[in-house]
């Protein structure tokens, strides 16, 4: 069977009629304990138990996915990796994943297709640009890479946008991170899934978590719909589901649910090397490497947890999308979904032990946790093995909000979540 | 485009509403309220997966009401003034 992915396995497997591959990941029977269990097998949770494996030597892990693996928000998004952040202690966390993420097709022998083509958020007034001037300055004090655009700047980059005077939002210039990108999301979860079931962890579908083991006040494994996995630590990462599982847990989180709703358009030919944001429209678009493009906006106000979203943001995304490339009305919509995030007041996630010891948590990544996975990851393994807080994640324990220490990216990085 | 039940105009686009918070959210009174008692009427949420019970405000009347609506399917059960017992 082959296993490593390399040109000269293609090409052997191509000389042989592919017949030799071996399944990317296993299909376990649930154990009855492991040293370690991880609730979601999204990007966050496979990540965990990959880093939990290889950095840490625990290897009897369980992932357990309700569904199939990076069917929740890691397959929902736009697959945008940015650092674009105000407070250093985000930039710590996102620098981290940025870090991790260009090595990661190596680092997993899995090709994410990272693609680190460059991200310009579009400025449409004076007072927007000092604004910007003030997010560039701090990011460059945080050494992260940013560059205060002016209008002709956006038009090398985007020369397709609408430049046009009579523009609802004129174009002043923006904010551009060169290293920013996009990956191939679903490969983010079959890469970490695959390299976490080589190092022996089993991850297991259509496995719901129903309960937690609740002895002596602490947490001692999960009542899931295969029956009772015991383990003396258990990690969530559940999204937009995490107020629904520390309910059977018997707490509550500083979390509200929402959609977020995107769209791809009919696959054209290259048109758009970069991703583009406006702040006047909300609106952001990339395009794939299918040629497809990828759109994506503002929240639906209305809490929910039906994974599709309601007509009247779509149509302000699409609105938004024609005012800043007025060529692309002419194109289809050819999807539309939703995933359902976890939206904190302050905009910035919540890692740490859980009210319930031997619970811990990774959520609140509201709408931008796909590019943080490899880091979420990290830090929710380093939690899992250790007990206790990594440095990077202390600031983002679930006790700031009784602190007052909010990171407020909201306010800081103008993160519209 | 769903339609919400406004109690005074009858039903309207959604557009028009605004989601105020959960229901039953009743703000601490009293100088000796403890940082976590505090924190958790500021920002700790059941955000239930099924029925809820919450505040709306329907934007173009002015009104604050009570809507008894499902997470999951979005139906609405029930849409009442605010009796001024609910915050």
């Amino acid at each position: 069977m082959t296993r490593r992915y390399s040109a000269l396995s293609l090409l052997k497997e191509g000389l042989t009629g592919h017949r030799g591959w071996a399944p990317a990941w296993r299909t376990p029977v649930p154990k009855t304990s492991y040293d370690a269990i991880v609730i979601g097998g999204g990007g966050h949770g496979l990540a965990a138990a990959y880093y939990l494996a290889k950095t840490h030597g625990i290897r009897r892990t369980a992932v357990l996915e309700k569904g199939w693996i990076g069917g929740g928000n890691t397959g929902r998004n736009t697959t945008v990796i940015r650092s674009n952040y105000f407070y250093p202690e985000s930039v710590a966390l996102y620098g981290l994943s940025h870090r991790l993420y260009k090595s990661l097709s190596a680092e997993l022998n899995y090709n994410i297709m990272f693609s680190p083509r460059g991200m310009v958020t579009v400025c449409h007034s004076e007072a927007e640009m000092e604004i910007a001037a003030r997010t560039v300055n701090a990011m460059q004090i945080n050494g992260v890479d940013a560059e205060l655009f002016s209008s002709e700047d956006v038009r090398r980059v985007a020369p397709i946008y609408n430049f046009s005077p009579k523009a609802r939002f004129p174009v002043h210039g923006g904010v551009w991170q060169p290293s920013a990108g996009v990956a191939r999301h679903d490969a983010v979860a079959w890469g970490y899934a695959r390299a976490a079931s080589g190092l022996g962890v089993d991850i297991i579908q259509n496995c719901e978590a129903l309960g937690f083991i609740i002895e002596a006040g602490r947490c001692r494994g999960v009542e899931t719909s295969l029956g009772p996995i015991r383990a003396e630590r258990t990690g969530m990462a559940v999204a937009g589901h995490s107020s629904a599982l520390a309910a059977l847990a018997g707490f509550k989180l500083p979390i509200n649910s929402y959609a977020l709703q995107a769209c791809v358009s009919e696959p054209v030919k290259p048109i758009l090397d970069t991703v583009v944001t406006s702040l006047g429209t909300g609106t952001y678009v990339s395009q794939s490497d299918k040629g497809e493009l990828v759109i994506g906006g503002g929240l639906d106000r209305i809490p929910s947890y039906a994974q599709r979203g309601n007509l009247p943001v779509l149509e302000t995304v699409i609105a938004g999308l024609i005012e800043m490339f007025p060529a692309f009305g002419q194109l289809k919509l050819m999807r539309q979904w939703a995933g359902i995030v976890d939206v904190v007041p302050d905009s910035s996630p919540i890692i740490g032990e859980s009210p319930l010891p031997g619970l811990y948590l990774n959520c609140g990544w509201g709408t931008g946790g796909f590019k943080a996975i490899p880091a979420g990851g990290t830090m929710l393994a380093h939690l899992l093995a250790k007990g206790a807080h990594h440095p990077i994640s202390r600031p983002f324990d679930l006790s700031r909000f009784a602190k007052g220490r909010l990171i407020d990216e909201a306010a800081g990085s103008g993160i519209a979540h | 485009m769903q339609l919400f039940p406004c109690p005074f105009c009858g039903p309207r686009d959604e557009t028009e509403f605004h989601y105020g918070g959960e229901a039953g959210n009743v703000r601490p009174e009293g100088a000796n309220v403890s940082a976590d008692f505090w924190a958790n009427y500021l920002w700790f949420r059941a955000n239930p997966t099924g029925p809820s019970r919450e505040i709306w405000m329907h934007m173009t009347c002015g009104e604050f009401f009570v809507m008894t609506r499902d997470a999951s399917t979005h139906v609405v059960a029930d849409s009442s003034p605010n009796s001024g017992r609910e915050p």
